[in-house]
């Protein structure tokens, strides 16, 4: 007769069940909750108990505005907004909560409306009128600086000097920076409002009770 | 003593006369926006609604004096722009096509009736000729753009002061006209002097002419206007 020999395990995993602690006054607990970075980990217990995974509620919201933060500041160094942008998310709020998407949506409307026109200025063989096309370009760098986007407005500095010394070469160079980094603009705006998406859905996961 | 009862009796009256006399809108001010960009429209909508201001955003000089009641082509003689609600400010982009924001200025302080509104160019050129122009032509204020809500903050506070004082002259002077002409005579020179008609021109000189003595700054805030100090400069 032989015994199966019983597996010892190779360890024990003996896990005690979440004790949650009572704070002695709610002074107290407000200053923890200050300087302690988990503190919305209570919270979360009650949600913890349905099942729902608690890395994709509260870790996930604080890695998306890592990531808002990492694109802001490389915008900003790399001068491609500047303080007029900082200007207008400070207009937005609770009464206002899409201002700076909507305004930036209207400014990709236009200006993508103001660059055609440009171009179909600029490839017409018997272009000759500055003026006009003076014209689009000016509305164009004030809508861009009124929306922060800085890099834009000093390629249509240099877009309006060619201009002013109808130089067509010049300002058809000109133009395809502008269309370059216009693009690239856009591509970096809507990632930023995308990051900005999650986070509220994350949010409004975190806090379901603050309605 | 009865002297002194009348007087005091009369000082209520004046405080209830004061108070009818108020405009209908004191409680915000009505700022009529115009700017051909659409994005700039938005921009500075949203500023003046921070900043607690009911606004009208039209997109040309034509349309913000169709809405005035101005327009030559909308023959209103009988109305003094009170077509919706009062207009306390109007603020202007300066490029514009078709009318610019400097002929707008000039047809608001043609006219009669809205001569006293104060107006505000907005350019995102730094141009000094231009600035001087306007500034000339009556304006109340140069802003370059991109305009921030710095300097939305500060006009609306010289111009709810200017209008507040406007109201207390107009309270006081109808109050020396209606109630006591006695007084009047032996009254403050300085509101008898002035008739009733230049109420605009003063109203609009009072603030060059209190930075011109440099005495004391009603608000720092009116210093920091760039084109406050161009006013300082060229005055000395």
């Amino acid at each position: 007769m032989s015994k199966v020999k019983q597996q010892k395990p190779l360890c024990v995993w003996n896990p005690k069940p979440l004790k949650r602690v009572k704070p002695t006054n709610k002074k107290r607990l407000r200053e923890r909750e200050k300087t302690n970075p988990f503190s919305f980990l209570g919270q979360l217990i009650p949600l913890a108990k349905t099942g729902l995974p608690l890395w994709m509620l509260g870790l996930a919201a604080d890695r998306l505005r890592a990531d808002m933060n990492r694109l802001l500041s490389f915008l900003f160094h790399q001068g491609i907004l500047d303080e007029q942008f900082l200007q207008l998310q400070q207009l937005q709020d609770e009464t206002s909560p899409n201002f700076v998407s909507e305004v930036v949506n209207i400014y990709f409307h236009e200006s993508e409306k103001l660059l055609r026109n440009l171009r179909s200025l600029l490839m017409d063989r018997e272009f000759s009128d500055y003026n006009k096309m003076g014209i689009h370009l000016n509305q164009f760098m004030g809508s861009s600086s009124s929306i922060g986007a800085k890099r834009i407005r000093n390629v249509c500095l240099a877009f309006r000097a060619a201009s002013d010394q109808n130089n067509r070469a010049g300002c058809l160079s000109a133009l395809e920076v502008l269309e370059h980094e216009y693009c690239f603009l856009k591509n970096k705006l809507h990632e930023l409002f995308q990051i900005q998406q999650q986070r509220v859905l994350a949010a409004g996961v975190r806090y379901p009770m603050q309605h | 003593m009865a002297r002194n009862g009348g007087v005091a009796w009369m000082r209520t009256t004046e405080k209830i006369d004061g108070y009818d006399l108020s405009t209908s809108d004191t409680e915000e001010v009505h700022v009529l926006a115009v700017d051909d960009s659409l994005v700039d429209r938005k921009v500075i909508e949203r500023l003046l609604r921070i900043s607690s201001c009911k606004v009208t955003a039209v997109d040309s000089g034509r349309r913000a004096l169709q809405y005035l009641g101005l327009d030559e082509e909308i023959q209103k003689k009988e109305t003094n722009g009170f077509d919706g609600l009062k207009v306390d400010l109007i603020i202007t982009d300066y490029c514009m096509p078709g009318m610019t924001g400097y002929e707008l200025l000039k047809k608001v302080k043609e006219s009669s009736a809205f001569r006293e509104i104060p107006v505000v160019i907005m350019s995102s050129e730094n141009v000094i000729a231009r600035i001087d122009r306007c500034l000339e032509e009556g304006a109340e204020d140069f802003i370059v753009k991109p305009v921030k809500l710095s300097d939305v903050k500060r006009i609306i506070d010289y111009t709810t002061t200017e209008l507040r004082e406007g109201e207390q002259r107009e309270g006081a002077r109808a109050k020396r006209r209606g109630i006591n002409k006695r007084k009047q005579r032996e009254g403050d020179d300085d509101l008898s002097s002035s008739p009733p008609s230049t109420l605009s021109s003063s109203t609009s000189s009072s603030p060059s002419s209190s930075i011109q003595s440099a005495t004391a700054p009603s608000s720092p805030s009116t210093l920091d206007s760039p084109t406050r100090r161009l006013k300082m400069t060229s005055s000395e």
